[in-house]
């Protein structure tokens, strides 16, 4: 099965660029990364620029809009993914848990449809 | 050849004692527990019409699985939203085969895997106890919204929403390794503990005791340590229940008021329940890997095997919650070692204790009674009439409320 285990963060949460403690928390993210490349389970991962570089996008009326930012402020933001291939939600949950933002923000792991399960 | 009277007694009889092995071995070999479910509800309702017909086959379990995964394997032929399990009829008929020849005591015992995934942390917690009690307890989906005092409909709705969750997000149908084993086997003992308290602790609810709920635990842990043998936390939580439920029958007075330990005759306590428990918690302490159900099973015992309140060892019980402190560092266990202190002729260090948990415990009723006595015994007239006012507005069921009352009535002056 492919599970997606979305970073969420606080903006400003966790360990600040220029510290000490944000160059143990990339080394984190690098060790995590060639563990799971290791293990065979890593379909895909990337981090992702925060909610002042996004445009949403809607069509109303059959029109494109588009707007600077996200519509919902929220105390958390998604700044990056996991895609993993595993057996089974232990497992993926245990891959989810060597992700370093885990200790300061949520790893919400969600399971991909496949397109068996649409019957 | 006759049929079976009282036939729909032995059905419930049967299902009351195997319906958690014959679940756990229908989601095994079905991989769904939908068509678990549904397969076996149809089988009870074909065996009340052939068993009626013919007497009892042989094996009634045996039976019931078997055709349970007939009506499965009908339900995946016809349904088309089934048809990605196509590819299994083949095996799962195999299988219909093979369950032909089986005795009885042939039937997997899948239990434990079944109650791992019932428990396991990726499901909200009412959803585990829920989850819990349907598929390896007796209870039909009615029984289980009874329990949390909800309609059967919202119940049904909850249950179904669980098992689409743990098909979906591939909750493993598993008993989990030595690295995850300690964290899930807590959430299972959480689960068991919740169902028995839900029976037992009596002060705030409508209903002040339900006795069917603390059985119902006490059958699920006795399960469980069957199946995990000689885990000393399991046996130690069901030590604690048995101690605990030994005094059922003194835990009420007329009307539904609950009688305090110190007030119960304990010639109404169930001493082979007792026996029991302190033989289990016995067996589970000389394994000296210690833990908070053993930790509240010693208290327990403390309490069962003292001849009266004053004789009961208070000195040992608060070095119990303080050992029990390092595993729940709850306001809850802090409040209960004040009472003990308290007992142990500490009342001040009581007081100053209970005194701390004041705004974390505000809306939990056992506080304030709890506090308006050790007030009351202390001679803090005034105050104690303040908590006892508290504890009366957050009282649920009226007997207790009365009891609170008449105490509060009865301050000296």
């Amino acid at each position: 099965m492919q599970y997606m285990a979305l970073i969420y963060a606080a903006p400003g949460a966790g360990p600040q660029p220029g510290t000490p403690e944000f160059d143990a928390f990339m080394k984190g993210y690098y060790d995590a990364t060639e563990t799971f490349k290791a293990d065979g389970v890593m379909v895909a991962g990337d981090a992702l620029y925060g909610p002042d570089k996004a445009t949403s996008l809607r069509i109303r009326g059959g029109k494109s809009e588009t707007m600077d930012g996200p519509f919902a402020e929220t105390k958390e933001v998604l700044g990056g993914y996991y895609l993993f291939e595993c057996a089974d939600l232990d497992a993926a949950l245990k891959y989810a848990a060597m992700i370093p933002t885990a200790e300061h923000g949520t790893i919400e792991v969600r399971p991909v449809v496949s397109p068996e399960d649409y019957g | 050849m006759p049929g079976v009277p009282d036939l729909e007694r032995v059905i419930t009889r049967i299902m009351r004692d195997d319906r958690g092995r014959l679940m756990a071995a229908l989601v095994s070999s079905l991989g769904s527990f939908d068509l678990a479910e549904d397969g076996l509800s149809e089988a009870l309702a074909s065996a009340l019409v052939h068993w009626a017909r013919t007497g009892l086959p042989s094996s009634p379990q045996g039976w019931l699985l078997r055709v349970a995964r007939r009506k499965a394997i009908d339900q995946i032929r016809k349904d088309t939203r089934l048809q990605n399990r196509r590819g299994e009829m083949e095996r799962l008929a195999e299988e219909d085969q093979a369950a032909a020849l089986a005795a009885p005591e042939d039937i997997p015992d899948e239990r434990l895997r079944l109650i791992f995934t019932c428990c396991h942390p990726a499901l909200d917690e009412k959803s585990r106890v829920a989850l819990t009690l349907r598929c390896l307890g007796g209870l039909t989906t009615g029984e289980v919204a009874r329990a949390f005092l909800d309609k059967e409909a919202t119940m049904g709705q909850r249950l179904s929403r669980a098992r689409a969750k743990i098909v979906a997000a591939g909750v493993p149908f598993a008993v989990p390794g030595p690295e995850l084993w300690d964290a899930r086997l807590n959430s299972v003992l959480a689960v068991l503990y919740l169902i028995f308290n839900a029976g037992h602790v009596a002060g705030t609810g409508p209903q002040p005791l339900r006795s069917d709920l603390c059985e119902e635990a006490i059958f699920l842990a006795r399960m469980l340590d069957a199946l995990t043998p000689e885990e000393p936390e399991v046996q130690g939580l069901l030590a604690l229940m048995l101690t605990c439920h030994a005094r059922r029958a003194a835990r009420q007075g007329a009307g539904g008021t609950t009688i305090a330990l110190d007030k119960q005759d304990r010639g109404k306590w169930d001493r082979a329940m007792i026996a029991e428990g302190l033989d289990l918690l016995e067996r589970a302490m000389s394994a000296a890997q210690r833990g908070p159900y053993q930790l509240k099973a010693a208290i327990s015992a403390l309490h069962v095997s003292a001849p009266d309140a004053e004789g009961t060892d208070w000195r040992q019980i608060v070095l119990l919650y303080g050992a029990l402190l390092t595993f729940e560092p709850t306001a809850v266990v802090r409040l209960n070692c004040a009472v003990a202190l308290a007992q142990a002729g500490e009342p001040d260090r009581a007081l100053e204790v209970t005194d701390a948990l004041a705004e974390e415990l505000d809306r939990y009723q056992p506080f304030h009674a709890a506090r308006a006595k050790l007030l009351a015994d202390a001679g803090y007239r005034a105050q104690a009439e303040t908590a006892y006012a508290r504890a009366i507005a957050l009282t649920g069921n009226a007997p207790d409320r009365a009891y609170l009352q008449k105490q509060k009535r009865h301050l000296l002056p």
